[in-house]
């Protein structure tokens, strides 16, 4: 086998830095940030950024916050620029498909982009009410982009008699506590024991349950809405609970999770689906035969890839620093070759204000089976909580006391025993870890299949069997 | 050297002017014991991961390093009041869940969100204090940037913000400087003239303290203008902060307020001027200023460590174990120079990236103040930059103040050719 010459892949990187194409698709967060990171690695070839949002690339926590309580216009949340990008922009223009083998991207005006490397950044949407005749009447929102942001704040001002809430996620409890900001009856209904549960657990979902019902939410749990009904001009005015209750509401957000934008990588012969897109820790992506690729990458909400402190478990992290670290390292990787790649190991890290409270967390706490109060007073609701799995830290939240995750940080990144050593002052009591009370993950989630094709060694190959319609 | 070797040379007074030769020695382990029950942390990620261990108490009735000072002390002539008062700590030797109860009263007042606009309106009036400053000095060619500028400024904006009486600077300037001389963690400490120091520190203390008491009583049930005044008249879920504590976190405020203050300003003037072509490139980018103060601070951390916290279980750092018990100094100004962290790292660079250096502290007990004083160091650098025409330093390095914690010139003069309008 013939040996290269060290000087000539340090020429392939040169000229590559030189000549040649990158095309980032979704101008969001990771987008943006993945592209400012190229032109500080050195690339100078042909940057292409193409969004379906027309709006130029902004952040989105604000949106469920200081946008929905009329603080800050939906359109002034716009993302600061970092650098001169010297790019190519197509906002407003949606990427329907990608073509591997003449390497390009397909686009919905019918433009097409030919690319050397390609990084996916297409993110999530909200996930749609699933009555699309009910989610069409006036009154029903979602809440993902600028634009719905926009248009809730807009029917939040107006006064509505009662709002409704389905789901109390993250952005959930964060409208329900905006709406009792405003003064707004609110009703929260979830399917779920409580508020946060799936991300946090029911032991904190008790707490959450607990801060909004002192804030005046009318919280429902165990219950899902069945049905929505209209007015006469096709506005929202009933909801129809599961436990046989009606509510007259006037606005009603749909906040049900979130939906990875994979459609447009349909056939593309990428294992990509309703996981989002598998990557390698590089953030390379894998073919549907789990066989990493040379040319596309992956970053953002949508990325799933191997982490080490998970048992190299496959996890997508929709936080908001997992975009912006997975764009630098996706960037840094598409312009270097081994050994210079990186891996992006991040240690999950996200926040949320409600209720008058800032909760931050470290780590992934879905995958631990027991939780310890560590420090604070959860009466207060100012504490640090641990979460572990079989004997070991592996996540942790704090409420009102964000300046402990550091700590907590450090011991997840380290394997530490759990639980945790006690505190030297400020015990929030009993440390005993009690079970963290997390749903049951296969519960409610209808994956799609992957079949193994082919008989021969060399034709062996995975597919992907069409879902049912 | 052995640890206790450096430690002993980094403290003593002639080597104030650079220490950083006796910490680079002593970071050779990160975390080594310095003296009996005493253990000094000097590299970046050790002292990061002690700031943020719960296990780490800044309680200073913990520490060994209080129970010597108090059991080698006469008690002063002042005891008798400080006992009628109580001896309430402030914040920063406090622990959760009174430190947190204690900073959110005090932040109520000071911070957003219930007040986010008092230290965007103190902009105006500590520009002004900075030009008006210089206009006095135009018509000489010399100034002391400390007594003359970098002093002034700081203690008349923090009168303002806690409602001290201007008027009363003369007064409670003295007894700070005698405080500070007081405590000295030194070799010359044992000496008759650091006893003498230390004796008449405790006394300035007390004379403080019992002058700030008089004053936070006679705003209970009169509220007024001014910081005090509302911590002792709150009405806020925590409700108003009781005298006796109010008086102590008042001190510390007052202190801490302005005295780092002088110091970064000092040390920002002193840093540009030791470093040929740095003037230029500010006066060029100004931009560049709040990063120069930042890569100041690093170098030259106005709070070197703070003698208050010790460890409350084995913890085990950096390859060592600190016995529970001992006393634990995060050396700030030492892992701000830590190589592993910060490349070249005596090197004065307002363009180094990633600088999170320590210069504010980290961790709970974080600079409540920073906001304030960087907006002070900024506006008194830009003044400074803009007027003060050819800037020299006379004497390098300047004269010293005693403290090991609160370091800085006591002196710094630096001739110039004229004062711009």
């Amino acid at each position: 086998m013939t040996t290269f010459a060290p000087g000539l892949v340090a020429d392939l990187v040169t000229e590559f830095k030189a000549k040649g194409r990158i095309v980032i698709v979704g101008a969001s967060l990771a987008g943006l940030r993945a592209a400012e990171a190229l032109r500080d690695e050195g690339f100078n070839g042909q940057l292409t950024i193409i969004g379906d949002e027309s709006q130029e690339p902004y952040d989105r926590p604000p949106l469920s916050k200081q946008v929905l309580k009329g603080w800050v216009p939906a359109d002034h949340t716009v993302l600061p620029r970092l650098r001169d990008l010297d790019a190519d922009w197509r906002l407003g223009v949606a990427a329907t498909g990608l073509d591997r083998v003449t390497k390009r991207v397909l686009l919905a005006n019918g433009d097409e982009v030919p690319y050397d490397r390609l990084l996916i950044a297409t993110g999530t949407r909200s996930r749609p009410w699933f009555n699309p005749k009910e989610g069409a009447l006036e009154g029903v929102f979602t809440l993902r982009t600028a634009d719905d942001a926009g248009r809730l704040q807009a029917a939040l001002a107006a006064k509505p008699g009662r709002v409704l809430i389905v789901g109390a996620g993250f952005i959930g409890s964060e409208m329900a506590s905006v709406c009792r900001e405003l003064g707004l009856p609110v009703t929260v209904a979830e399917r779920a024991e409580g508020p946060l549960v799936g991300a946090l657990g029911g032991v904190i979902g008790d707490i959450a349950a607990e801060m909004q019902r002192e804030h005046g939410v009318d919280l429902r749990t165990g219950v899902s809405v069945e049905a929505l009904e209209g007015d006469a001009e096709g506005h929202v005015r009933r909801a129809r609970l599961s436990d046989g209750t009606t509510l007259d509401v006037d606005v009603v957000v749909a906040s049900l999770g979130s939906i990875r934008n994979t459609e447009w990588l349909e056939g593309a012969g990428l294992a990509a689906g309703f996981w989002g897109v598998g990557c390698d820790a590089g953030c390379r992506a894998f073919d549907i035969n789990g066989v990493v690729t040379d040319t596309i990458y992956v970053a953002g909400d949508i990325a799933r890839a191997p982490h080490v402190l998970y048992n190299y478990q496959f996890l997508v992290l929709e936080h908001w620093d997992n975009a912006v670290f997975g764009g630098e390292v996706a960037a840094h990787n598409m312009v270097s070759l081994e050994p210079d790649r990186r891996p992006h190991l991040p240690l999950p890290a996200f926040w949320s204000g409600q209720f008058g409270v800032n909760i931050k967390g470290v780590g992934v706490a879905p995958f631990a089976d027991e939780i310890v109060i560590t420090q604070g007073s959860v009466k207060d609701r100012r504490f640090a909580a641990a979460y572990g799995r079989q004997g070991r830290t592996v996540a942790a939240v704090t409420f009102n006391h964000g300046k402990w995750l550091e700590y907590y940080g450090a011991l997840i990144e380290r394997s530490a025993p759990f639980p945790p050593p006690p505190p030297g002052y400020d015990q929030a009591g009993d440390m005993t870890p009690i079970p963290a009370r997390f749903p049951d993950p296969r519960a409610l989630t209808g994956l799609p299949d992957v079949v193994l094709t082919g008989h021969d060694p060399t034709d062996r190959g995975a597919a992907f069997r069409p879902k049912k319609r | 050297m052995t640890p206790e070797t450096a430690w002993a040379e980094a403290m003593r007074f002639e080597n104030r002017p650079d220490p950083y030769r006796f910490f680079d020695e002593l970071r050779k382990a990160p975390v080594a014991r310095v003296a009996d029950d005493v253990y000094a942390v000097t590299g970046y990620w050790e002292l990061l991961a002690l700031a943020h261990d719960p296990r780490v108490s800044s309680d200073i009735s913990r520490s060994p390093v209080a129970a010597k000072r108090a059991a080698a002390a006469k008690p002063p002539p002042e005891a008798e009041h400080m006992k009628a008062y109580g001896d309430q700590p402030s914040m920063i030797v406090s622990d959760p869940p009174d430190h947190d109860r204690a900073r959110r009263q005090a932040m109520r007042h000071f911070g957003p969100p219930h007040t986010p606009d008092l230290i965007p309106s103190m902009g105006p009036g500590i520009e002004q204090l900075c030009n008006d400053l210089l206009d006095k000095a135009t018509g000489q060619t010399r100034i002391d940037i400390v007594d003359e500028y970098a002093y002034p400024v700081p203690v008349t904006v923090i009168c303002k913000v806690l409602g001290v009486p201007r008027e009363d600077e003369a007064t409670f300037h003295r007894w700070i400087f005698d405080a500070m001389a007081g405590v000295d963690l030194g070799p010359e400490a044992a000496t008759d003239e650091g006893r003498a120091r230390a004796e008449k520190g405790r006394a300035s203390v007390a004379a403080l303290k019992q002058y700030l008491q008089g004053l936070v009583e006679s705003y209970a049930g009169k509220p007024g203008e001014g910081l005090l005044s509302k911590l002792v008249n709150d009405d806020s879920p925590d409700g108003p902060m009781e005298p006796q504590e109010a008086a102590s976190n008042a001190l510390l405020l007052l202190v801490a307020g302005h005295d780092s203050t002088v110091n970064t300003i000092s040390h920002c003037v002193l840093t540009l001027l030791r470093n040929p072509g740095s003037i230029e490139r500010l006066r060029s980018r100004p931009g560049l200023i709040p990063f120069a103060i930042e890569e100041v601070l690093r170098l030259e951390s106005a709070v070197q460590f703070f003698p208050s916290r010790s460890a409350t279980a084995d913890i085990e750092v950096g390859g060592t174990v600190i016995p529970k018990g001992s006393a634990v100094f995060l050396m700030y100004g030492a892992a701000n120079r830590d190589p592993r962290r910060f490349a070249d790292p005596s090197r004065f660079d307002p363009q180094r990236p990633d600088n999170e250096h320590f210069g504010w502290g980290s961790g709970i007990h974080t600079c409540f103040g920073g906001p304030l004083a960087r907006l002070e160091v900024n506006l008194a650098l830009e003044v400074f930059l803009r007027r003060v025409e050819n800037p020299r330093l006379v004497v390098d390095p300047p004269p010293y103040r005693r403290s090991q914690v609160f370091r800085g010139p006591q002196h710094l003069l630096v001739d110039y050719d004229r004062i711009r309008d």
